[in-house]
């Protein structure tokens, strides 16, 4: 018989853990209640829902996922465990959570572990400054726009952190793939951020939507008297945001076909589950931003009943281009990812910015000369 | 520098085709079947194992027990027995299995038989635990189905 590599094993089923955490940190919330200030708990709250929030899209993201990859493919995708097999998510999380955190042995300790975390806690914070609605913001920063940008970087790094202390070839390739995917990706995407900027005057995500209020012609991508060549900012914003959260068909960091798993080859349960949720809450930001910036957040297209609502809607519908999108084109290779970003994106946003900045220079003059 | 521009309309307009195309797909209907719930009728001329065919009128085997299958087998999967009972005109069947495990279902058999006796089954998913359960008893399949 051939015998198993060796590996640590640490048996931790994470549902036992956090049957008895939530208990204490209820009874701890509860007891720490009056000992805080008011403005802090205001920070707590949100961000516990904020998690959950990131938690659960995440699941049902995945089941989202199944169904439009299945129908895209003429099947129907998950459907025994529950009613169009919406207590899916359920059941996969029961699994991961009760699975073996196996360490294999030659990792990085500290990195392994800390990998996954350096993915999700990012992606959760930077859900602190997005706005649902003008009041529904758990903070509302005046550099928000800069904080998130500045979070989205962090995720890089554990991307490569993960790759790295994985002590695997693959996943060290997928790191290396990532990061020059994501310095590459990145620089498009800030160039275009400054030309919008260079309109809104502001970092202030919530003022931003602000601005936009009114009907559809009022959001920024279809106001062409604010720029005209808006709607490319949009489509540059919106395909870098595709590769900043490494997906399909830029997610060359995860090439099944190559790399076996990419980043997370070596991570198992809930270690892998950790890194998901991370994707999928980065898939919720970027649209997020997306629609702040380009679909006015929670405006409505026809300037009735402006809300939350309004903002999810965006937000799940871009979701569900970007699984379109997906389903729909092959992996890139690498060169082709990054000829796009070198060849394409970044000369085209330049010349956008270029081009904006002229207009805005250039358009209220000769507006005021007549 | 035009074809860099050739190049970058000529691709994003393949782009939103392919969209076009997954779009409608997904619009169309299921094309899968849900196995365990619902499964195909087979074709006319699908090879399964072998089973009995049973006389329209009475039922029983039309087997006469010439041996002719048992002969012709390659793999020697069939056995089978039978005798004569008073005033029949031919042996009638008393045994016949079938050992699945070897046959490579060349359908000599069904060929061999001279009285239509032999004929292909439908069944196509055939699972089991151990390596006996794929030993039929054709003679009693044929009185269960009877």
């Amino acid at each position: 018989m051939i015998p198993l590599p060796e590996t640590r094993r640490v048996f931790t089923p994470f549902i036992i853990p956090s049957l008895i955490a939530l208990p204490v940190a209820g009874f701890g919330l509860y007891a720490l209640w009056p000992l805080l200030p008011l403005d802090l708990w205001r920070v707590i709250i949100a961000l516990i829902a904020l998690i959950a929030f990131a938690a659960g899209n995440a699941a049902y993201l995945v089941w989202l996922e199944r169904k439009v990859c299945a129908h895209i493919q003429c099947r129907i995708g998950p459907k025994e465990v529950g009613p169009f097999g919406l207590l899916q998510p359920l059941a996969d999380g029961i699994k991961l959570m009760t699975k073996q955190l196996i360490v294999p042995k030659g990792v990085d300790p500290l990195l392994f572990k800390v990998a996954p975390l350096l993915v999700l806690v990012p992606a959760v914070m930077s859900f602190v400054t997005i706005p649902f609605s003008e009041t529904l913001v758990a903070r509302n920063i005046d550099i928000g726009l800069l904080m998130i940008f500045a979070f989205a970087s962090v995720n890089v790094m554990g991307l490569l952190l993960g790759g790295w202390g994985s002590a695997n070839k693959y996943a060290v390739i997928s790191a290396a793939r990532a990061v020059s995917q994501n310095v590459a990706y990145e620089i498009p995407m800030l160039i275009t951020v400054i030309t919008m900027v260079m309109i809104t005057h502001t970092l202030n995500l919530r003022d931003i939507v602000l601005q936009q209020s009114g009907n559809m012609f009022d959001w920024y991508v279809f106001r062409f008297s604010a720029s005209p060549l808006l709607w490319m900012s949009f489509l540059i914003f919106f395909v870098c945001s595709l590769a900043e959260t490494n997906r399909a068909p830029f997610d060359l960091g995860e090439a099944e076909s190559e790399l076996i798993a990419g980043f997370h080859t070596e991570y198992s349960g809930m270690g892998f589950g950790v890194f998901f949720m991370g994707e999928y809450a980065n898939i919720v930001i970027g649209c997020g931003l997306t629609s702040i910036l380009f679909l006015g957040g929670w405006q409505c297209p026809f300037g009735l009943w402006p809300g939350w609502w309004w903002f999810l809607a965006k937000i799940y519908f871009l979701i569900f281009c970007v699984m379109w999108i997906r389903w729909t084109y092959p992996r890139t290779t690498l060169w082709g990812l990054l000829n796009l970003s070198w060849k394409v994106l970044i000369p085209l946003a330049l010349i956008n910015l270029l081009l904006t900045g002229g207009w805005l220079k250039f358009w209220p003059m000769l507006m005021g000369a007549q | 520098m035009s074809g860099y521009f050739k190049d970058l309309f000529g691709g994003t307009k393949s782009l939103a085709v392919g969209l076009g195309i997954t779009f409608r797909y997904m619009c169309k209907p299921v094309v899968t079947l849900q196995y365990p719930h619902e499964s195909l009728k087979m074709t006319p001329r699908y090879r399964g194992h072998i089973e009995l065919v049973g006389d329209e009128e009475t039922g029983l085997p039309k087997c006469v027990v010439c041996g002719m299958c048992q002969k012709t087998c390659p793999s020697n999967c069939i056995t089978l027995a039978g005798e004569k009972t008073e005033g029949a005109k031919t042996k009638s069947l008393t045994m016949y299995t079938l050992d699945f495990t070897k046959c490579s279902l060349c359908g000599q058999c069904v060929e061999s038989c001279k009285f239509g006796a032999i004929d292909f089954s439908k069944d196509y998913n055939l699972a089991g635990p151990r390596k006996e359960a794929f030993i039929f008893d054709l003679l009693k399949r044929l009185e269960e189905k009877s």
